[in-house]
């Protein structure tokens, strides 16, 4: 995984509470076995105005011009700013594989569910809580001024715009902090408990046996 | 010192921690690993890539459930890409090995969260996980069961354990009983409508009070099906003696020289008298009635005796242009009574309704009827293939078919409509399953979730009405 350390990015702003992961990624394109190539079919329903399926070359398709990602000044957008409860419903991990692949490496909303949370950080894509009223203030500066920034710190735990204006903390647990600044691998550092696991399971299995 | 009164959240916890960092991320061991064909293909790949081998083969349980056809099996599955995938399982599962694996067009392939319990693979006291949201579903067992991303699949097929944090609790309490005709799927629809679908963000839910005890095991897996639908991470029930004979005698039940064994240790698995949850939230089930969603999130949910309601009333901004947008969607006028509002389509079926007491329910409301003719299609899809035996043995495909619904195979269906079943753009649709956002059944349909006998009742009249009102 790719560490993240800093990042200035353009923000796009998603101004819907609860966007779901059937939005984000609709079902047709959970079909492939790959993990990447996800990104032209992110928000496929209100990106396209014609019906997408695998395949397609996208490249040729109907774009919707009212959909806020098509928005010119919004190209190149590398933090997504959104509503509440951002990423509910299905665990499709295709979600963050999509909004990684479009060129997401950050999110900011006032809260997510919390399959998507977890499934964003195993992607090196930080899903960054705010305040409402903060988030609130985000969207009235990406609406008010195009080419709007924030410089996201993760280390420092804050998130601000390039002059300061606004300069806002975070919470990050300190584990899931580390490894994505390290661009750790989960796998390889649980193995480095098997020994301990394998205990576990032969206390474990010898107490239950029916669970073999 | 007396013990800390502890929740069986908190039980189900304790029993599975290897260890614990400092601040409080966990390593918690799996004992049962649930694979379907859509979350798993990136995650064999990834083991593979790495040089890994799952850890416990013993603790996985697979299926083809969520791609592949309810009609004409000996065609195989035509789509292409759905093919590939399933054929993916299938050679993952065949050079990795599990447990179980039912394959498609095996007479036990079903839907993962059907199959799991009906197989005695979910047992209380486990941790169960798979790459699916609904998971929660096996939390009625008194099991730790909750959905986990593709990543997450990779990490338990290696290690057998997740890096995971603790949620808060919640108990959600209806007393008093539910009224004729009124289900578990309204009772979650209910809270769900009072919570909100991010009401349960965070927390692990234990359902309880009279209402949940008088539930069968299939009530209350349709109960914790839909915790997800809360926002919650889990879902779950007490262990009584509705569980333990449910459970007797199923194929991966515990052997009959372990069972007594087992029972005892299932028996202490509920909250502790005393323990303290961090959210309690209590319902009088009896003031309950059928419930309908008419908007595009779960949570936008009224009793068939409500309306659509008014963006007009709603003070809140952001609210009131969250719900413009869903009547919208919907192609709902505001104030329109819910038994005026005509369905085009009927789907009996899903994770969440299609065992065999769903399938009675609602072939007790088709029975001797006839589906009204200007609904295009109903169909009845089987959670599994062992559900669509007992129902036939029961009879039930005829009333069905009689009455004109489709009798179809097993599998998730127009749930996702990821195979051939699927609504088209603008059509509305009675659906038992969890989920009504946009475009879920279909691009541009229109999904209203409602329990079995309320979608079998609308196949009948053509439009949503109170099933009571047919008896
Ligand atoms: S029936 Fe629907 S909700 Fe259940 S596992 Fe299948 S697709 Fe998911």
């Amino acid at each position: 995984m790719e560490p993240f350390l800093t990042l200035t990015g353009l923000v796009a702003p998603i101004d819907r509470a609860n966007v779901d992961t059937d939005a984000i990624i609709p079902k047709q394109f959970l079909k492939s076995i790959k993990r990447s190539g996800f990104g032209p079919n992110l928000f496929d329903a209100w990106r396209y105005l014609d019906h997408g399926e695998p395949g397609m070359d996208n490249a040729t398709r109907r774009i919707n011009p009212d959909f806020v990602l098509n928005e010119p000044r919004y190209r190149g957008a590398q933090v997504l700013l959104a509503r509440r409860n951002f990423g509910c419903g299905s665990s499709r991990e295709h979600a963050p594989w999509a909004l990684a692949d479009y060129g997401f490496r950050a999110l900011i909303a006032p809260s997510y569910a919390d399959i998507f949370f977890n499934n964003c950080y195993k992607n090196g894509l930080l899903p960054i809580v705010l305040s409402e009223s903060q988030v609130d203030l985000l969207f009235g500066a990406v609406n008010a001024f195009p080419g709007f920034k924030l410089t996201i710190d993760l280390e420092r735990q804050q998130v601000a715009a390039p002059d300061e204006s606004m300069v806002f903390h975070f919470d990050a647990e300190p584990f899931r902090k580390h490894c994505l600044l390290h661009g750790l691998d989960d796998i390889g550092l649980t193995l480095q408990h098997a020994d301990a696991v394998r205990a576990f399971e032969a206390r474990r299995l010898a107490e239950q046996p029916w669970l073999i | 010192m007396p013990k800390l009164a502890r929740t069986l959240y908190d039980k189900l916890w304790d029993a599975h921690v290897v260890r614990a960092e400092a601040d409080g991320t966990v390593l918690l061991y799996i004992d049962r690993h649930l694979v379907h064909e859509v979350t798993s293909p990136q995650a064999y790949e990834g083991l593979r890539l790495a040089g890994r081998r799952p850890w416990r083969t013993g603790s996985i349980v697979a299926t083809a459930d969520h791609n592949t056809p309810t009609t004409d099996w000996d065609d195989g599955i035509r789509d292409p890409i759905s093919r590939t995938q399933v054929e993916t399982l299938d050679a993952n599962i065949g050079a990795t090995g599990a447990k179980a694996y039912f394959p498609f067009r095996d007479k036990r392939q079903g839907i993962v969260h059907v199959i799991g319990p009906e197989q005695g693979a979910t047992l209380p006291g486990m941790t169960v996980v798979c790459g699916d949201s609904h998971t929660s579903t096996h939390g009625a067992f008194a099991a730790l069961a909750f959905g986990i991303g593709t990543s997450e699949v990779e990490h338990v097929l290696a290690t057998q354990c997740l890096l995971t944090r603790k949620a808060k609790s919640m108990r959600v309490r209806a007393d008093g009983r539910l009224p004729a005709g009124v289900t578990a799927k309204d009772l979650a629809l209910a809270v769900i409508g009072r919570i909100g679908t991010a009401g349960g963000t965070g927390h692990a839910i234990e359902f309880s009070g009279s209402a949940v005890e008088a539930l069968s095991m299939e009530g209350r897996m349709t109960l914790c099906n839909m915790a997800i639908e809360a926002g919650a991470r889990a879902g779950m029930v007490a262990v009584d003696d509705k569980t333990i004979e449910y459970l007797r005698g199923r194929p991966f039940a515990p052997a009959p020289e372990l069972w007594d064994r087992a029972v005892a240790q299932w028996r202490a698995l509920a909250s502790d008298d005393g323990a303290s949850f961090d959210e309690v939230v209590a319902l009088d089930a009896s003031a309950l009635a059928p419930q309908v969603t008419w908007g595009t999130s779960p949570e936008m949910v009224v009793s068939i005796e409500g309306r659509v309601p008014d963006p007009d009333r709603e003070r809140d901004a952001a609210r009131r242009e969250g719900l413009e947008r869903a009547l919208t969607y919907m192609g709902l006028a505001p104030n329109t009574p819910m038994t005026d509002v005509h369905v085009d389509k009927v789907f009996i079926g899903s994770c969440t309704n299609s065992r065999i007491e769903d399938l009675r329910a609602a072939a007790a409301v088709a029975r001797g009827r006839r589906v009204a003719s200007s609904v295009r299609q109903a169909l009845v899809v089987p959670g599994s293939g062992l559900v669509k035996a007992q129902a036939e043995r029961e009879g039930l495909d005829r009333i069905f078919r009689d009455a004109g619904f489709e009798w179809r195979e097993p599998g998730c269906s127009m749930c996702l409509a990821m195979n051939d079943d699927r609504l088209e753009p603008g059509e509305r649709c009675a659906s038992t399953s969890n989920r009504n956002f946009e475009g879920r059944q279909g691009a541009g349909g229109r999904t209203h979730l409602v329990s079995p006998a309320m979608a079998a009742a609308a196949a009948i009249m053509g439009h949503f009405v109170d099933v009571r009102r047919l008896a």
